[in-house]
């Protein structure tokens, strides 16, 4: 089996870490930054920001948020949310971005996912599909955060994306985004199976099984997790405070705990990884 | 210690502000530059680079920076290649038709294979961490280059270097099954497949110790 990589995915809106349920019902946990640093010196392999509302506000606040964490954390950072042209995928590089994940953008226009490989490299572009599954047992593709149908086949899409360039396939399952119910392992194993390039499972860790199992049945290459990570992190570093006063803060301010997920932190994720015969990068913490 | 300043080569390709914090951090100011003009004054010359071999060349003819690479490097500049960097070092490459390279060090650079020697699929490009280990051929200890056996650095690439001479080989790396060199030295000309300025802390220590070299050539 490969080498699975765990990548710490931080929902971002406006100045705060979010997290919903379903891409939905968006939470504050806290400063964005903070989460960052604590994933990487914990020892996650990769971080992925995700603007969660980036076609409803301005991204200049994204990118100098790229800007600030790639002065300090040393390990690969993807950029995804609202990016639609080549010119907003070269700020989003120039900012210090290694990889783009494209969604809404390159559904509209397909092209521009062999326009910026070309451009970039494919290494750099990241298609992200978020996947809905239908009541036949197939998937379709969605935009914008789940809200938008596209008709189009999730799997023939990740094909597709492949064929014209893209580097690596963030697979997300909507249906299980933020529950705790475990990935969708049908969808991940289907999209693995398909394209050559590395798939990354995204939606629906809930505990630290889910991740190794995942791992050892879809041929994934990576894990994107985000609840798991953040309610156990929110416990170190108890977070008081949301960056200014936009969005939901109740959760931040009740201190309360969450019942549908099991929160570790990134070592103990890959101790249980490496315990379940799953191969990942595990070094001493910083 | 006086200042230790490196100029990136910018040719388009290769996430120049990481490499340009990771050298912040490792006690080195890096300038970022399109053209050859300052090459003579560094310390150390830093060749990024993502992409394409054959593009990566003509960009830099087109800049007019080849000749002026060649000439600092003969002249004794430290230079560092990373990633498509260190391929370009080579004598030539096999990348979409063969591409004649810098010729720093004589290779040639080969794409990784698609299966591996049981026929398995390998998923390239190869994306994700792994671990170098020291060559054994070589007479180095891990002092000497910046090292640790079997230290844990970030890759992303389809191609990798195959050094003529295995003595210049700093370390190796297994993909799945295949094994190649993952890091080149050849006198004062060190190539690195990896990104040490996307390894975390290892990758930091490893500028810190070029850092060190450049230190002693002034």
């Amino acid at each position: 089996m490969s080498m699975v990589r765990v990548i710490a995915r931080l929902d971002i809106k406006g100045a705060n870490l979010v997290k919903g349920i379903r891409l939905e019902g968006l939470r504050v946990l806290g400063d964005p930054d903070t989460f960052a640093r604590y994933y990487y010196e914990s020892g996650a392999d990769e971080l992925i920001y995700q603007d969660a509302v980036a076609s409803l506000y301005g991204r200049n606040s994204l990118c100098e948020m790229i800007s600030r964490t790639s002065r300090e954390i040393f390990i690969p950072l993807t950029v995804g949310g609202g990016l639609r042209s080549i010119e907003d995928i070269r700020q989003a590089l120039a900012a210090g971005a290694d990889k783009v994940s494209l969604n809404t953008a390159v559904i509209a226009a397909p092209q521009l996912i062999r326009e910026a490989s070309r451009r970039f490299g494919s290494s750099t572009i990241v298609v992200a599909i978020e996947a809905g599954r239908q009541a036949d047992g197939s998937w379709l593709a969605f935009t914008d955060n789940g809200r938008e149908h596209t008709g189009v086949d999730a799997v023939q899409w990740a094909i597709r994306a492949e064929e014209l360039g893209a580097g690596e396939i963030l697979a997300t399952s909507i249906d299980r985004e933020g529950t705790g119910e475990g990935f969708d392992t049908d969808l991940c194993a289907r999209i693995a199976a398909a394209v050559k390039i590395p798939v990354i499972a995204h939606g629906g860790a809930g505990k630290a099984e889910h991740v190794a199992d995942t791992a050892r049945r879809t041929g994934v290459s990576a894990v994107a997790v985000s609840s798991l990570l953040h309610y156990e992190a929110i416990r170190t570093l108890r977070p008081r405070e949301s960056v200014g006063s936009e969005g939901n803060r109740e959760f931040l301010q009740s201190g309360r705990g969450v019942s549908h997920v099991q929160p570790c932190t990134v070592q103990e994720l890959k101790r249980r990884l490496l315990d379940g015969g799953v191969q990942c990068r595990l070094e001493d913490a910083v | 210690m006086s200042e230790l300043r490196v100029q990136i080569v910018d040719y388009g390709l290769g996430n120049l502000f990481s490499i340009r914090q990771a050298c912040l951090q490792s006690g080195i100011t890096a300038e970022i530059s399109q053209t050859a003009a300052g090459l003579g004054e560094v310390d150390g010359i830093i060749l990024p680079g993502v992409g394409a071999f054959g593009h990566a060349m003509e960009t830099l003819r087109s800049q007019g920076l080849i000749e002026p690479l060649i000439e600092a490097v003969r002249s004794g500049k430290p230079l560092l290649g990373i990633c498509l960097g260190m391929q370009l070092l080579m004598d030539a490459s096999e990348e979409f038709g063969l591409h004649q390279g810098l010729g720093l060090i004589p290779g040639v650079v080969r794409r990784l294979p698609e299966r591996r020697a049981d026929g398995a699929l390998l998923r390239v490009p190869a994306v994700g961490w792994n671990r170098i280990f020291l060559n054994p051929d070589r007479a180095d200890t891990h002092m000497d280059c910046g090292f640790r056996d079997g230290q844990w650095v970030y890759f992303v690439h389809s191609f990798a270097a195959v050094p003529e001479r295995s003595a210049e080989i700093l370390t190796l790396t297994d993909y799945e099954s295949i094994r190649y060199c993952s890091a080149v030295r050849r006198g004062h000309v060190t190539g690195v497949q990896f990104h040490p300025e996307r390894s975390a802390a290892g990758g930091l220590a490893f500028f810190r110790h070029w850092a060190t070299s450049l230190q002693k050539q002034i």
